[in-house]
């Protein structure tokens, strides 16, 4: 692998960047591997990574029928935190979150992990209620997480309006000092990079058009470029689950629905932290580049066309225009949609389905790119061992039956 | 700057020149605090051209000197703030921007001037931030980052925010239309007589002020006479017709599903701060529901790839032309045409007759006839075939062009050999031209790549729309009319459903015939592709060939890699200029064909558009409704504390005088434990559900029983969700046999009428009953306390309030004060209690009447908090406290409410499951602090053992917690893992900075009994 | 911003007249005697959903019109609306061709 460094870019700049080679190989597929990921998102893409790196297994596919890093990981807004409330949730995206404090040097990718901070706005006592619960349970589980007063969340965000005549008085805020953003497309990349490195095929182009089986063990899968043996064969293909699952007979609790976002034009600096106001449901930060990054709810109807509504995106930025009565004069620039997986208790699944040697990745809602690297690292365990993580073991299949579910619903008016 | 004559005198060619500007009429603006003089008519870009300027900003990454190379909404150079203070606004391109009297303009992305900006030095050492160089940098070490990333953050952005709020009004409007029309040049002109003839109700919108498109601008004739004169004489026509709605300066920017179209229309920008109106809408937002939508946005002219084509004085042919034509501005003295097809000899010949000099057209094209060409030749201006810009030489800071270098075109090769230099100030370059598909592509609209015009034009869609005229993919004037005739025609007969016959004949339109065009991706410099010559693709995010042929050959190749990777397409511009030509370079860096390369997808908006008009009047105090009872006058003139709960305001406290919170609960708290209190809740949900059924349909609701109650009584229900959680609690009361009445909590009341008629109508079809929600229509009070019954009985009634006639869980109906009344036994604080129900336009004087009479009984009103810390010393749940939606009955000990009798109702199955029913429950238990003074914070948790640090393993948190004033003691709930087998046991509770004990206790604190509300 | 139109008031609006309450048809198995059904079932019943790519059978309800709750056929990959009918209607025949493919 080519290291990447201000040095090598030094070097390179002499010779007009005329030295530098592919990121990763387009490798054609083995007619066999130990183990085949289908999807190449973030998540895939990390579980691949973590398997070649921890556990030594390189004999492994990722296969995509896109283009790597093509779904939600390159469609989200890049929010990273792990103040959840439930010891479950909280446990999963803080390993996640930790190891996006060391990703970049871990890949030698710039995945730019920002921790600029990340305020979670209360404007009902309801909410402040909540909240302060969120911050008990974080710090007893070693989050850095705690409430704040108003007027430092003023201090922080000027153009945030705390007029008397403001809708909703601010009360607060759960602030993450160490929550932020990354760059969303580099996480991909960098994950991609290094699994091939490693020795892993990412095969792109290649779409899964059936999951083989034999006496309820999985066999390997069928694509558009033929026949692939497996001994074991994960799903990593949010938005397109229900359609994996089919092809492996699996009866699963999801729903595939459009979560949006859109940007504003850039400008110079205005907001340096990110802010998520629950009971307007409207988040935002600003991007490296300047602009607005705007994301809300998602959209309620089951849907698998990649654009959403517009009155969702109505909405969010009717919100947002009145906590922040700046941007109304801004212009909107873009605005995008990702499909979505939304689960019975909008908690993620990971582990093991009723076909012996066929793993379940999926489910994560509005939570999916903060999770990348966590979810990779218990997921190339559980498939290394066969046997959940013990970190990923709550998030099995089983909880729908029994009941055991996983909600953050209590202060979920948004859930990035 | 110069102070050349850059205005075309309005004498030359019989006044050809400046058709759009009001020679009369001038204008004063400023640029940087330079005062400027333009005339009415003028864009700001025209104006600034014709007074010499010539630079108009920096570019993204590399800070390097922008001119304008276009002259409409495809600009992407020339960005500029318009406005000052509460008017301010970044990011307008000066290609739209109308001049008006006293506009203020500022340049951006500079510092500390555009002349002299420090980060142009970004240029100097470009060569070691190639696309993507952030990635491989910035690295070591970690900690440093943050810093790297905020010297980042202030370099990028483009203009600044608005430091004032914005004062203007936005709106919306909602329309239906047979036939929307997006674009109103020659093709939507046509399009729409067509359709209106049929009796279609059209509404045609064009982005600029003026109709007619490019009509101005082309040669040939309609019907014999200048395509402009037709077009006027269209756009009259309409204008006469009652069922045609036309819209200058409003842009469509974006096609939704079923034909769904947003429009945003600029009403008040073109006008002089002065003179806007105060109610007038900045920005109408058009929501559009059209049967057909017609595409007819026509096309963009694409640059050229050659070294420095990024320089201040390289523009866009039709764009100069457009200048010279409009606005009677030449943006140069001496020009250079560059081009791979006839258009641009069009602009050749237009700028000569304008007076500058044309000397030289270089073409891509090996020798070419045409008509047009032999017009150019006639012209005296020389051809030089087969040919390029190698170069284009500046003078120092790259300001101005002094320059071309003309070299051979060559097969294949990647070097040039410069053969003759040739002295400008203008360059046109012409690249051919991509329909913008945009708006046909925004659902599914699939595009199809056309060898002819090397770009991709409108396929195949599900939804009713298409596209016409060079949006099409067509260039010619004839094909433009007769398609936008027919495709009108048809559109507005399918639209309305009548088969009129066609009335509109289609004009007979002639032009020149073209010879077709080459494509050119590269124009090769001295060095190749990556040696130091720079030859922008995006101009705005500085994104080169260079760029894209090292994404590709680090493996970023689809297109949303490359654009991802490089930034291409992703600036204010949205790639409008771009595109094309990076898929071409991309292809032949691939050694592809562009459409095996692939295609971007597109987007809404076309155009970036005011966030303002999203959020229309929804702004401001219109943002959200707010609730209120019929007794908020009295609560705000009581100094009462209000506190939103969902859109309602509901009273928190009243404080008296310098009281704080705390001590106007503990004074409302003791007066009603003590004497009597008084409190609205009037927004608690009241839901009648009437019928034979109601019975049946409620034992299902409720996981207790209500068929066996009797009318005129009351009984406490809870709700489970099907996932047999707890959401909701309640008093329902049977007014009749067949009529009951539900009261939930404030939050959930909507909620529940929905989930009500859901069940009703879904599952249980066949119970006869009707749901109706009346929370509004009742005002509803609790009279609590020891004198609570003394007070109602002073008042006139025709109740009996006694304590044998009115028993706990009575209801009765009547009149109070001689008003009609239901009022029931029911107590949330443990008092004696009355709640009230009047009719809601009753509600403030009964309150008001009940105030007086309980004057003497020292009667006092208590808000919710005061409330909640009563409900709690008796040990009652609040859903939203205890309830966290994972929370059921039985955690709550409530079992008593959950039947095992009732054979079926929501939750019932549910609540049997493994988890549901197991041993690791959280269980509600009371809480009791060593330390009397000591109130738990609400939300804090309990540890199985207490470490030194976290993590520490939780075992259950503290639900509610308050200081009770009629205990003089601090109390608290918890929900514990196994709570009632740890009665008696102390918990301890890490804080930040101490660890508090509690003992676990029952949850009833205070009249476990009952005594008092049974009084 | 789908159009929708209802089958009882037969009024046509925009999706935000309109309110989604997913998939259509879903049996509830707990009406006769919950006591007998097992997690499993249970489970299906509140969670498991066809989410298919393609023809969909979902309720939506008229909130600004009638107030009353529909079925409608819609495609979740085009969005295209084939059909509205009664919420006590049976699963038309369409539904049933699409989901053996």
């Amino acid at each position: 692998m080519q290291k990447y460094s201000i040095f090598t870019l030094a070097r390179n700049a002499a010779n007009y960047h005329k030295g530098w080679g592919l990121a990763w190989r387009s490798p054609e597929p083995k007619s066999e591997y130990d183990i085949v990921i289908i999807g190449a998102g973030g998540h895939g893409l990390a579980t691949a990574y973590y398997l070649a790196k921890r556990h030594n297994l390189t004999n492994v596919a990722v296969v995509e029928k896109g283009w790597l890093g093509g779904g939600n990981t390159g469609r989200n807004t890049t929010i990273i935190r792990s103040n959840y409330l439930q010891d479950e949730s909280a446990a999963i995206y803080e390993l996640s979150r930790s190891l996006y404090e060391g990703l970049a040097q871990e890949l030698n990718y710039n995945v730019m992990f920002s921790p600029r901070g990340l305020f979670m706005l209360c404007m009902t006592e309801h909410e402040l209620r909540g909240f302060k619960r969120h911050a008990h349970a974080n710090r007893l589980s070693g989050i850095e997480s705690r409430m704040v007063s108003a007027e430092e969340v003023k201090r922080k965000i000027p153009i945030l309006n705390v007029s008397p005549t403001a809708r909703y008085p601010l009360l607060g805020a759960l602030y993450q000092p160490r929550g932020g953003t990354a760059r969303h497309d580099a996480v991909a990349w960098g994950y991609a990079r290094g699994a091939d490195n490693l020795g892993v095929d990412i095969l792109q182009n290649c779409a899964v058009t059936g999951i083989t089986r034999r006496g309820g063990k999985v066999t390997g899968i069928d694509t558009v470029k033929g026949h692939i043996k497996a001994k074991k064969v994960a799903i990593v293909t949010a938005g397109s689950t229900t359609l994996l699952g089919d092809m492996a007979g699996l009866k699963l609790p999801i729903e595939s629905v459009t979560l949006q976002a859109c940007v504003s034009e850039p400008i110079k600096p205005v907001l340096d932290v990110v802010i998520m106001a629950g009971t307007v449901h409207g988040y935002m930060s600003q991007s490296d580049k300047g602009e607005l990054v705007i994301g809300g709810g998602a959209d309620e109807y089951n849907n698998y066309s990649q654009r959403g509504s517009f009155p969702a995106i109505e909405h969010t930025i009717t919100s947002l225009a009145e906590l922040f009565p700046i941007i109304r004069r801004l212009k909107m620039l873009r605005q995008w949609a990702g499909i979505v997986d939304m689960t019975g208790d909008r908690s993620p699944i990971i582990g093991k389905t009723d076909v012996d040697g066929l793993y379940l990745n999926c489910g994560w809602g509005t939570g999916g790119f903060k999770s990348i690297p966590g979810s990779g690292l218990v997921f190339a365990d559980t498939i290394a061992n066969d046997r959940p993580h013990p970190i990923a073991e709550p998030f099995g299949l089983n909880r729908f039956a029994e009941g055991r579910l996983i909600d953050e619903s209590i202060a979920a008016g948004v859930a990035h | 700057m110069s102070g050349k004559p850059y205005r075309i005198p309005s004498s030359r060619s019989q006044g050809a020149f400046g058709r759009l500007i009001d020679r009369d009429a001038a204008l004063s603006f400023t640029f940087d605090d330079k005062t400027y003089t333009g005339f009415k008519g003028d864009t700001l870009a025209s104006a600034l051209l014709a007074n010499g300027v010539r630079l108009f900003g920096r570019s993204f990454k590399y800070h390097r000197p922008r001119g304008v190379i276009a002259a409409g909404p495809e600009e992407p150079n020339a960005l500029v703030s318009v406005g000052s203070g509460a008017t301010h606004e970044p990011n307008n391109r000066i290609t739209d921007v109308e001049l008006y009297d006293g506009l203020v303009a500022t340049s951006q992305n500079r510092w500390p001037s555009l002349a002299f900006d420090v980060s142009a030095i970004n240029n100097t050492f470009s060569r070691l931030i190639p696309s993507g160089f952030y990635y491989k940098t910035f690295m070591w070490p970690a900690k440093l980052w943050p810093h790297y990333e905020h010297i980042i953050r202030h370099a990028a952005g483009l203009g600044t925010a608005p430091q004032e709020e914005d004062e203007a009004v936005y709106e919306q409007v909602h329309v239906n239309c047979d036939v929307l029309i997006a674009g109103g040049g020659i093709a939507g002109l046509a399009a729409a007589l067509a359709a209106a003839e049929v009796g279609a109700r059209v509404i045609i919108a064009d982005l600029s002020p003026r109709f007619g498109g490019a009509a101005d601008c082309i040669d040939g004739k309609i019907d014999s006479a200048a395509p402009l004169a037709w077009a006027k004489k269209a756009v009259k026509k309409l204008a006469a017709m009652d069922n045609v709605y036309i819209l200058p300066r409003t842009t469509v920017t974006g096609h939704y599903d079923h034909n769904w179209v947003l429009m945003c229309e600029r009403l008040s920008d073109h006008i002089s701060e002065a003179d806007r109106l105060a109610n007038r809408p900045r920005h109408r937002l058009w929501k559009v529901r059209a049967k057909k939508v017609i595409v007819a946005t026509g096309a963009f002219e694409r640059p050229l790839t050659f070294a420095n084509n990024d320089r201040p004085g390289v523009m866009l042919a039709s764009a100069a032309r457009s200048y010279a034509t409009r606005y009677g501005v030449t943006p140069g003295e001496r020009a250079v045409i560059f081009t791979n097809n006839d258009d641009a000899y069009l602009t050749a010949l237009t700028l000569q007759d304008a007076g500058v000099s044309v000397p030289k057209i270089i073409d891509v094209r090996e020798d070419t006839k045409s008509a047009l060409i032999s017009r150019a030749e006639d012209a005296g201006i020389e051809i030089i075939h087969s040919s390029v810009i190698s170069n284009v030489e500046t003078s120092f800071g790259g300001t101005s062009i002094e320059g071309v270098q003309i070299a051979t075109r060559t097969a294949t090769g990647r070097l040039a050999q410069p053969f003759a230099r040739i002295e400008c100030d203008l360059v046109c370059m012409s690249g051919g031209w991509n329909p913008a598909v945009h708006l046909f592509a925004h659902v599914n609209g699939s595009v199809r790549f056309d060898d002819t015009l090397q770009t991709f034009r409108p396929d195949q869609t599900s939804e009713a729309i298409v596209a016409i005229g060079a949006a099409n993919g067509h260039f010619d004037l004839s094909t433009t009319i007769d398609e936008s005739f027919d495709k009108g025609y048809a559109a507005g007969k399918s639209a309305t459903g009548k088969s009129r016959p066609k009335k509109a004949v289609p004009p007979k339109a002639r032009q020149d015939e073209r010879s077709p065009l080459e494509a050119l991706w590269f124009a090769p410099a001295k060095g190749s592709l990556n040696e130091g010559n720079k030859h922008f693709i995006d101009f705005q995010n500085d994104v080169t060939a260079a760029d894209i042929e090292l994404a590709a050959r680090e493996g970023y190749r689809s297109v949303e890699h490359l654009k991802r990777y490089t930034t291409l397409g992703m600036a204010t511009d949205q790639g409008k200029t771009s595109n094309i030509s990076a898929l071409g370079i991309l292809a032949d860096t691939l050694n592809t064909t562009i459409p095996a390369a692939g295609a971007t997808r597109f987007r809404p908006p076309f155009t970036p558009f005011s966030l303002g008009s999203i959020a229309g009047t929804q702004a401001k105090h219109l943002f959200q409704p707010v609730r209120r009872t019929p007794i908020a006058t009295w609560h705000h003139d009581n100094n009462c504390d209000m506190e939103p709960v969902g859109l309602w305001r509901r009273p928190f406290c009243y404080r008296h005088g310098t009281e704080d919170r705390q001590a106007a609960i503990t004074r409302e708290i003791l007066a009603t434990r003590e004497k009597a209190g008084i409190i609205d809740l009037s927004s608690l949900g009241k839901i009648e559900v009437k019928g034979p059924d109601a019975g049946v349909f409620l034992d299902r609701i409720y996981s207790n029983v209500f068929s066996t109650l009797k009318p005129g009584r009351c009984r406490y229900g809870l709700m489970m969700n099907e996932d047999g959680f707890l959401f909701d609690d309640g008093v329902t009361v049977r007014l009749a046999e067949d009529h009951f009445l539900m009261h939930t909590t404030s939050g959930n009341a909507d909620r529940i009428v929905g989930w009500l008629e859901e069940w009703h109508q879904t599952e249980w079809p066949d119970l006869k009953l009707f749901i109706t929600p009346v929370t509004e229509n009742y005002t509803q009070f609790a009279v609590a306390g020891p004198h609570s019954r003394d007070i109602l009985q002073k008042l006139e009634s025709t109740i009996d309030f006694s304590r044998e006639a009115f028993t706990p869980l009575d209801y009765k109906s009547g009149e109070l004060c001689g008003v009609p009344v239901r009022i029931y036994r029911i107590s949330f604080s443990g008092e004696l209690s009355y709640e009230i129900s009047v009719p809601a336009n009753y509600g403030l004087a009964m309150w008001q009447a009940l105030m007086v009479a309980g004057k003497e009984f020292g009667l006092t009103a208590y808000g919710t908090e005061p409330l909640h810390v009563m409900r709690a010393e008796k040990g009652f749940i609040a859903i939203g406290d205890e309830t966290d939606g994972t929370v059921t009955p039985l955690d709550l000990d409530l079992g008593w409410a959950v039947s095992k009798k009732k054979v079926d109702y929501i939750g019932k199955r549910s609540l049997q499951r493994s988890f549901l029913k197991g041993d690791e429950r959280k269980e509600m238990v009371g809480l009791l602090t060593d330390d009397p003074k000591e109130v738990l914070p609400d939300g804090c948790y309990a540890v199985e053992q207490l470490l030194d640090k976290p993590p520490m393993k939780m075992i259950g948190h503290v639900s509610s917690s308050y200081y009770s004033p009629t205990l003089n003691r601090s109390i608290a709930f918890g929900l514990i893992k196994n709570g009632r087998a740890r009665m008696g046991d102390t918990l301890q509770f890490p804080l930040e900075d101490k660890v508090v004990s509690a003992k676990v206790v029952s949850p009833v604190f205070y009249d476990s009994e009952g005594e008092r509300q049974n009084a | 911003m789908l159009l929708i139109k209802c089958p009882i008031c037969d009024c046509e609006g925009d999706e935000t007249d309109f309110h989604y309450g997913g998939e259509g048809h879903i049996q509830r198995p707990t009406s006769s005697n919950p006591d007998k059904v097992g997690d499993e079932a249970q489970r299906d019943y509140l969670y498991v959903r066809k989410n298919p790519r393609g023809l969909h059978s979902e309720r939506w309800l008229c909130e600004r019109g009638c107030g009353k709750w529909f079925h409608a056929l819609r495609d979740t990959a085009t969005m295209v609306i084939s059909k509205t009918y009664l919420i006590t209607d049976k699963p038309p025949a369409e539904l049933k061709k699409a989901g053996k493919k």
